[in-house]
């Protein structure tokens, strides 16, 4: 009876590891930024590159940091959501634009709208270093003190916007 | 012919070098550039590291760590700075603790398993083959009966 016993368990202990891996998101790596401040920059603005941008400037609000470029396919995917987002909510969205050609970062927000508050520049790619950028998109959520509260790899969905953002940002507008 | 196959196969192991090599004038700190950035990750591609990768994320960490080496700064400030900013995963290496124990223990406790099976399976053939030796024991009635038979075989 042990005879089969054994080997029927050792598969079922296999095939519940492998049924999790499947499940697990290899993309989806735990940010170290979580309740971290966000690390500092001074970058020009895509619309006015003589005009720059840092975190402190954005201090007492809560604002999404939205990294994103012309080159990057899910981008695309992901920027109507933004559009409606930013719409319909009053939320602040500034943007990383990363390592992309200001002409063409220009072009692609004529042509499909600008939900960002305001674009930075990061054409060498530095700022992305310093917020661990991996994937592009990603979006941090940043609150009134400055902390990073929660980072999303890869595109924002709608339904990522109704279940997670929403509650999130009425959650972090609540804090003093 | 085996000699020509591996010499074959071995022609290929030449090891890859990501396209844009920078050289220190210190070899201490080449030295360095070299060991950080086979041990670091490259985020985007997953399975290759930033030495290996084309990728341009590898590129400018790259970058990054060739930057900080000119610095003067240490080869652990250099790992500091990657995992304050990409977590452990971005190190090939990852640090032993807590959560990370089953990852490094897992392989030796595997290993241990599949020897200690090998050797019950042994022990357990050998005994139930000695068993049979044991009980080989035939009446000399049926040895002489095994033997004509075998001599009728041997003649026919």
């Amino acid at each position: 009876m042990l005879k089969y016993i054994i080997p029927l368990l050792l598969f079922i202990i296999l095939a519940v590891f492998l049924g999790l891996g499947l499940n697990l998101n290899p993309k989806d790596i735990p940010s170290p930024f979580i309740n971290k401040p966000a690390p500092e920059f001074s970058a020009p603005k895509l619309n006015a590159p003589e005009q720059s941008l840092s975190p402190a400037d954005l201090k007492g609000q809560v604002w999404l940091f939205n990294v994103w470029a012309s080159w990057c396919v899910s981008c695309r995917a992901e920027h109507p959501v933004l559009n409606q987002f930013a719409k319909q909510y009053a939320v602040v969205i500034v943007g990383l634009n990363y390592k992309d050609e200001p002409d063409d970062a220009k072009n692609w927000l004529k042509t499909l709208g600008n939900p960002y508050t305001d674009s930075i520049m990061d054409q060498d790619g530095r700022i992305g270093i310093d917020y661990g950028v991996y994937g592009v998109p990603e979006t941090f959520v940043i609150d009134k003190k400055g902390l990073i509260r929660y980072k999303h790899t890869g595109p924002v969905s709608a339904d990522d916007v109704q279940k997670t953002f929403l509650p999130l940002i009425a959650k972090l507008e609540a804090e003093s | 012919m085996k000699p020509l196959i591996l010499l074959f196969l071995l022609t290929f192991t030449i090891s890859s070098h990501a396209v844009d090599s920078r050289q220190l004038s210190d070899p201490k700190q080449q030295e360095s550039y070299e060991t950080l950035t086979k041990e670091l990750r490259c985020l985007v591609c997953q399975n290759q590291t930033i030495a290996d990768s084309n990728a341009e994320l590898a590129s400018d960490l790259r970058r990054q760590v060739y930057e900080m080496l000119q610095q003067g700064k240490s080869e652990q400030e250099i790992i500091r700075f990657m995992t304050d900013r990409y977590g452990d995963f971005v190190l090939y290496k990852p640090p032993f603790e807590g959560k990370t124990s089953l990852l490094w223990i897992a392989p030796g406790l595997f290993l241990f398993m599949g020897l200690t099976t090998v050797f019950l399976v042994i022990r357990r053939k050998k005994a139930s083959a000695q068993a049979q030796v044991d009980n080989f024991d035939l009446s000399s009635e049926k040895q002489k009966k095994i033997r004509s038979l075998l001599e009728k075989g041997e003649l026919s």
